[in-house]
């Protein structure tokens, strides 16, 4: 075990990185499907986005305040893409996923292509922020100095997230939602307030993990499907409308993602579809999922 | 007195079935009517479709003398309240969570967390307990102090007694006698016959779709002929 870990350390940090990254897109992706009942196939569109507001105002050279700028403008896009969204998405709420989908996708479209028309199809590079573009020894090897402030940001995150989730009355009124949304609005409360709020608030974090992974993934076509998938596996994974699944779910992905890449490289993507094939065996709602039961 | 409640000609249904079709009916403040009928002849449509969780149709409804609002959540403004069949708890919250929600859009009024607290003593022992792993008495109790919490003028209680056992069949009574008594108006859909008779003024049929028969509790315990032809049962 410990000779292993020698060899693999880079990978499992690395796993961890891109795992926390991975939570923070895939939990607004999660709650807006496991509340409302949305498939929002957009999602990655708005991580690219955020990948291309880092590569424009951060570049390959990026200057502390570009980066920062960056982080914010990103939030506000995102913002403002997921309350778009969600108005868009509004009509289709009783309609079956698969229009749900075809829109969303078509808006995936229409963003990619803009990106293109804008910025062309070569990928972009994007730096980290001075100070944290170099590398620092991780027992014996050397690591990049930025995946591993990655890891503390994403950590921080998700524990936000998961207080705000678990711990307070909004949260309360989130996961209500998700567990029965009727019940909720029977209580005076507006549903289309939650809906829009999460969805922006998703959206959001979505954006500005496409800025924070830009020193990993730079900003290219294409990006948005690899990390859509990577999402949607996280979700099936962890159980529609999970926090906690969400986080697990992300740091399984990671390490499976990672560390398949570097000892089974042939097969990196098999590995990855077999690990959710796995889990659907053993738990078709997912690790945390309970949703389908509620209503019965 | 005008009533509460106003009901006429509604309509409803789901996706391609009209279910209510054409639906009267008053209720009283401070009284509690009582709704009987077979499985599946509507009851828990009309409930639903006045909180407005299913698409009305056609038909007016006021709530005195004002038009109903259609949206659920200006419904639950309005001051109607429902307690679902199945109960429709949360059960990923707590006890304590389920309270905080249902006051947080509440009318002011004498059903204060306390006072639903003192009316209901088993929830106060289990706040910090996830909703899912109550009893199903308890987790009726809760379903009953969420919407007591709201202050409601109206409270639509769909079989609340469905599976549980008597002792708490009698609290269920007695929380019905304690909102009529604060002049709440209470629609009762209700299996038990026994019980309808024991807690409602009146009694209302519903039978594919339309309110068929209305009386007094009175009469209706008088006259079991029609009873009997309405609901099935001797
Ligand atoms: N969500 C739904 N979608 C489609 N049809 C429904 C739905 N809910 C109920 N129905 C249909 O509407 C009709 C009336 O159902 P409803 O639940 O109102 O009856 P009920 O009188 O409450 O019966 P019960 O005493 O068994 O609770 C039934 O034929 C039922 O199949
Ligand atoms: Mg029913």
């Amino acid at each position: 075990m410990g000779a292993w870990l020698d060899a693999n350390l880079v990978g499992v940090v690395n796993g961890f990185a891109i795992g926390f990254l991975l939570f923070i897109v895939a939990v607004g992706l999660s709650l807006v499907f496991g509340m409302m009942d949305v498939l929002n196939l957009a999602h990655g569109a708005i991580f690219l986005l955020g990948a291309y507001v880092g590569a424009a105002l951060a570049g390959g050279n990026p200057s502390w305040g570009g980066f920062l700028g960056a982080l914010g403008l990103s939030a506000l896009l995102g913002l403002a893409g997921g309350g778009a969204l969600s108005a868009m998405t509004e009509p289709l709420r009783k309609r079956s996923h698969l229009d749900q989908a075809l829109l969303t996708l078509g808006v995936t479209l229409v963003v990619a292509e803009t990106l293109v028309m804008v910025y062309g199809d070569d990928p972009l590079a994007v730096g980290a922020p001075p100070g944290l573009d170099g590398s620092v020894p991780v027992l014996g090897a050397f690591y990049p100095t930025y995946r591993l402030v990655l890891i503390g940001i994403g950590a921080v995150l998700a524990v936000l997230v998961y207080l705000v989730v678990e711990r307070t009355t909004l949260g309360a009124l989130v996961r209500a939602t998700v567990a029965d949304r009727d019940m909720v609005a029977a209580l005076g409360v507006d549903n289309r307030l939650i809906r829009v709020g999460v969805f922006a608030f998703g959206s959001m974090l979505a954006a500005v993990a496409g800025v924070l992974g830009g020193p990993i993934y730079g900003a290219r076509p294409g990006l948005d499907s690899t990390v859509l998938i990577l999402a949607l596996v996280v979700v099936v994974i962890g159980g529609l409308g999970s926090v906690r699944g969400a986080l697990l779910g992300a740091l399984v992905i990671g390490q499976v993602d990672s560390l398949g890449r570097t000892l089974f490289p042939d097969v990196a993507s098999f590995v990855l579809f077999g690990a959710l094939a796995l889990v659907l065996v053993v738990r078709p709602r997912g690790l945390f999922g309970g949703k389908l039961g509620v209503r019965s | 007195m005008s009533p509460l409640l106003d009901v006429r000609r509604l309509r409803s249904g789901y996706a391609g079935s009209t279910v209510l079709d054409g639906v009267d009916l008053t209720l009283t403040a401070g009284t509690t009517l009582g709704l009987l009928g077979r499985n599946g002849v509507g009851k828990s449509t009309l409930v639903m479709t006045l909180m407005g969780l299913v698409p009305t149709t056609s038909g007016t409804v006021t709530l005195d003398g004002a038009p109903l609002p259609t949206r659920p959540h200006r419904i639950a403004r309005a001051g109607v309240a429902l307690v679902p069949q199945g109960r429709r708890i949360w059960p990923p919250l707590t006890v304590g969570e389920h309270l905080k929600l249902a006051a947080r859009h509440a009318r002011t009024g004498s059903w204060t967390r306390d006072a639903v607290l003192d009316l209901l003593p088993r929830l106060a022992e289990r706040l910090r307990q996830p909703a899912g792993s109550l009893s199903g008495g308890e987790q009726q109790m809760l379903a009953i102090a969420r919407a007591l919490l709201t202050n409601p003028r109206l409270v639509l209680l769909d079989e609340p007694s469905d599976g549980l056992a008597p002792a708490i069949i009698e609290a269920i009574v007695e929380v019905i006698g304690r909102m009529r008594a604060e002049g709440v108006a209470v629609l009762l859909v209700e299996q038990d016959l026994h019980l309808a008779l024991a807690v409602c003024d009146e009694i209302a049929v519903m039978d594919r779709g339309v309110v068929v028969h209305r009386t007094d509790t009175e009469s209706f315990r008088s006259d079991p002929e029609t009873a009997h032809r309405l609901l099935g049962v001797s």
